[in-house]
């Protein structure tokens, strides 16, 4: 980047919020994926003022922006293929307020989701949405992408929880959205249109977020099944029972195993799918009964064991184990690949069965696990990219799942966005006529197209 | 890039495995100040991969984003792939040192550092400075104020002095109160001699007052940490053949020391040196004896001590001590033998101190970052005393206690002890 370009943008954000060494750039090329590439200039705004100047100056010039948070995504959404400015977020990580009254959180947009948990739960107040990267993921990128996470099922993703967002458009005024009311019809939502949109509309730098009460039980079980299908079958019976548990996981086998390497928790390694399962809630006679009926209809659908977890230790052990399944794979094969497909979840154990037939059809390990109780399965697939045929079955392997998706009624993706990893199969996804609206939208708020260019939508 | 293959460089495992997850973001303390990438353990990783793979240079600001790691492994725990980012640091530390050695390194951890007679020669003037009342003189005169911040934070890192090294002090042979139940080595650290000397010996009188005989080698070099930390791993297997034959000349079954960081390096020998010819076996007999002193005392049948303490104590667990060696119940259930002694919890109790060695020295802004945080969650327990079993941390703890105008006491969990079995009157233990 030229010399008069980074002395501009050192006036705004500090000398120490503009990074350019090739180390920096090199560290700034990436995301939760294997793709690569180097921005020009790295830059660390504090403010929406900031975030202001700067966008005015990339407008100017025809820079791209690419914003990101702490870059745990799984799209490659916020990786700069067209170099430009990697706009980090991470230092406006202040909690403005927290409205104890209204129950609403007021957050700049590089508040680490857990310690925005952390600080609502100090009062009580809940922020339900928990993707497996809250430690190490962004509100604004929560937001962004629209993440999801096991606690979706009873409470919704995050979108569910965004009243009101401030942004910096493309050319550099700053809009508000929403705002401290829960019921809102003014104009178009367009705080909505910003949740999951990746970057590629507006920069968001500020959030309001609505909080709930703290449920104050929680009872886990870990089911084991012998049978992958029944253990498909069992989720649709409990909720088909009436009952909203706060998580439903499946975990299969492969993924037991990878976990139990990875962590020695005594998990069973001969059961086909485990789930685990968490009640919650205010009162503690609701949940044990909740539980208890949990139980009976996994013993009904063939369960071979029931654990409950007997105290929080024992808790957090099992949860510990769901979120590492996903990192844990990777001591399996050199590389993997994980989708997060949706089907309603009726579809569960079609998707499932389809899944399993796919793996053997391709000769492709594929593990499952994810949260069945909405329908969203994260199908890894398990290989080494240094095989070229291996790799070129890899492709053809995730178009299939992309196609059970779909044929079954679902989305290719529940939470982790499109990025540019699922760019190729959007037009299926969507049609034409869809796309082509999306493509005007995304030309009435950025045309000069610097705002994360290139991502979701393909080329024309 | 070719003069890579001549040279021991890190196996690509440890970088090839990362999946990029960022879960080492969470843990990282100097990631947690800066929320940069490039203080984190991920981006290191990424930069030793395209430094070996020759995607970018090695270049010093490279190589300084290795040294910028704490390495107090809290990424090493978190890395669910079971990569070490913080050993893979240390690693291109070295990968630099062989390439470009630079020559005070040689001189320093070469010379003066393997050979305890200089050092007790090299920190005499801090000995001086204490013994002839200068240092009373300058905090009474407050002529500390005309320090720059950061010398005058170095300054209050250095803990009262003693008179003589208690290398010099110590006998050869201390005989057990009583009768001998163990004989047991004692491997005196350098800091600890030099500047904890207090410490020490309160080691050698508890050990003493439980049936121990102690031997106590006065040829022992530094146990390597210094050397491995600034990327001489050539002179840690030195240094680790040296005290290793020591050893081997005393008949014990168990070596004790009372230095987090000297242990968990003693029991890294015998992984050290299991390539190495005629040395697998010794190393490996060696590192299998050694045990940190909270460990000894908590496997053995200890004296419970009857004299009080009362105090609100805290404890801090070294980075060396609880994931180097996996010990953090010991030094607490020592504590709580204490009458008196009401413990309590810190918050985020693991979370590096910020010393890392000499970070204090090097990298001044990151480590009062980190010791900041430290000392907020030391001030929140209300604490009168924190204990540690570790110099490093210590002497960072209470640089940062001064630096923030507290009057917390830092001292060794054995310390605590030691007094419990001096205050048999029922004698209220008083700061001094």
């Amino acid at each position: 980047m030229e010399k008069r370009l980074i002395a501009e943008f050192s006036e705004i954000v500090t000398t120490k919020g503009v990074l350019y060494s090739p180390e920096e750039l090199a560290v700034y090329s990436y995301d939760g994926t294997f793709e690569e590439h180097r921005p020009d200039l790295v830059i660390l705004p504090q403010s929406t003022e900031q975030v202001q100047k700067v966008v005015k100056i990339a407008a100017r010039e025809r820079i791209p922006v690419v914003t990101r948070g702490m870059a745990s995504g799984l799209t490659a959404a916020s990786v700069p293929f067209n170099g430009g400015i990697a706009l980090s977020m991470t230092r406006m990580n202040k909690i403005l307020e927290i409205d104890t009254n209204n129950a609403i959180a007021h957050v700049e947009a590089g508040v680490i989701t857990a310690d925005l948990q952390a600080a609502v739960e100090k009062q009580n107040l809940f922020y339900p949405p928990d993707p497996s990267s809250i430690r190490h993921s962004t509100i604004g990128g929560n937001i962004a992408c629209n993440a999801g996470g096991p606690r979706c099922l009873k409470y919704g993703v995050t979108g569910d929880y965004v009243l009101g967002l401030t942004a910096v458009l493309a050319d550099g005024q700053v809009i508000k959205t929403g705002g401290k009311v829960i019921k809102d019809v003014v104009g178009y939502d367009l705080t909505a249109l910003l949740t999951g949109s990746e970057g590629t509309l507006a920069i968001i730098t500020e959030a309001l977020l609505r909080l709930i009460a703290k449920p104050k039980y929680q009872r886990t079980a870990l089911v084991e099944f012998r049978d992958l299908n029944d253990a498909a079958q069992t989720v649709n019976q409990i909720l088909a029972a009436g009952i909203v548990p706060a998580t439903l996981e499946l975990i299969d086998q492969t993924a037991i195993s990878c976990i139990e390497a990875a962590m020695h928790l005594g998990l069973p390694l001969d059961m086909e799918a485990v789930l685990l399962i968490e009640c919650d809630g205010s009162d503690l006679e609701t949940v044990q009964r909740e539980i208890d009926q949990i139980e009976v209809i996994c013993q009904s659908c063939g369960a071979d064991k029931v654990s409950i977890a007997k105290d929080e230790n024992e808790r957090t052990q099992l949860w510990k184990a769901r979120r590492s399944v996903s990192p844990a794979l990777a001591r399996m094969s050199p590389n993997k690949l994980g989708e997060d497909i949706t089907v309603p979840r009726e579809a569960i154990p079609e998707a499932i069965r389809r899944l399993k037939k796919l793996s053997s059809e391709m000769d492709l390990p594929i593990v499952i696990f994810g949260h069945a109780g909405d329908g969203n399965l994260h199908p890894n697939i398990l290989f080494d990219k240094r095989d070229p045929q291996q790799w070129a079955r890899v492709e053809q392997t995730v178009a299939a799942e992309f196609q059970i998706a779909l044929d079954l009624g679902g989305t290719l993706s529940g939470e982790h966005g499109v990025g540019i990893l699922k760019r190729p199969y959007i037009q299926n996804a969507l049609g034409k006529v869809s796309i082509d609206l999306q493509k005007g939208i995304k030309k009435t708020f950025d045309p000069l197209n610097i705002l994360n260019p290139g991502k979701i939508f393909p080329d024309d | 890039m070719t003069e890579l293959n001549l040279l021991k460089i890190p196996s690509e495992n440890e970088y090839l495995n990362c999946i990029r997850c960022g879960l080492c973001l969470a843990v990282c303390p100097t990631y947690r100040e800066y929320l940069d990438e490039t203080a984190s353990p991920r981006g290191r990783v990424a930069l030793a991969r395209k430094g070996l793979e020759g995607e970018l240079e090695l270049s010093s600001n490279l190589i300084e984003q290795m040294y910028a790691c704490f390495a107090c492994m809290a990424c090493n725990d978190a890395c669910p792939v079971g990569i070490h980012p913080a050993d893979l640091a240390i690693e291109m530390r070295f990968v630099q040192e062989q390439i470009k050695p630079a020559a005070w390194k040689e001189k320093l951890f070469g010379g003066l550092i393997g050979r305890p007679a200089k050092m007790e020669l090299a920190t005499l003037p801090l000995r001086i400075y204490e013994a002839i009342g200068l240092r009373k003189l300058v905090y009474a005169l407050a002529i500390r104020r005309l320090f720059s911040s950061q010398l005058r934070d170095m300054e209050a890192m250095l803990p009262h002095q003693p008179t003589r090294p208690l290398r010099q002090v110590l006998p050869l042979e201390t005989k057990a109160v009583g009768e001998t139940r163990y004989r047991v080595g004692f491997f005196l650290g350098c800091a600890q001699s030099l500047m904890f000397s207090e410490e020490s010996a309160a080691t050698v009188r508890v050990l003493a007052r439980n049936g121990c005989t102690i031997i106590t080698p006065k040829e022992t070099v530094c146990c390597g940490m210094p050397a491995a930390g600034y990327g001489r791993q050539d002179l840690v297997e030195k240094h680790a053949k040296q005290n290793i034959a020591l050893f081997e000349k005393v008949d014990v079954d168990t070596i004790i020391t009372d230095c987090a960081t000297c242990g968990s390096k003693l029991k890294e020998y015998g992984e050290i040196l299991a390539h190495v010819p005629d040395w697998a076996e010794r190393s490996a007999a060696f590192s299998t004896k050694v045990q940190d002193i909270s460990q000894f005392l908590m496997s053995i049948p200890l004296e419970k001590p009857t004299g009080r303490i009362d105090a609100r104590v805290t404890y801090h667990d070294p980075c060396h001590l609880k994931r180097a060696q996996g010990i953090w119940k010991e030094p607490r259930n020592l504590l709580k033998m204490i009458a008196g002694l009401e413990f309590i919890e810190m918050p985020e109790s693991d979370w590096c101190c910020g010393s890392a060695g000499s970070q204090l020295i090097t990298h001044y802004e990151t480590s009062t970052r980190v010791m900041d945080r430290k000392v907020e969650n030391i001030r929140s327990t209300r604490a009168e005393i924190v204990s540690s079993g570790c110099p490093g941390c210590q002497m960072q703890i209470a640089s940062g206690i001064r630096r923030n105008n507290l009057a917390i006491e830092v001292v060794h969990p054995v310390q605590l002890l030691d007094r419990a079995y001096h205050n048999l009157e029922g004698d209220e233990w008083k700061k001094d």
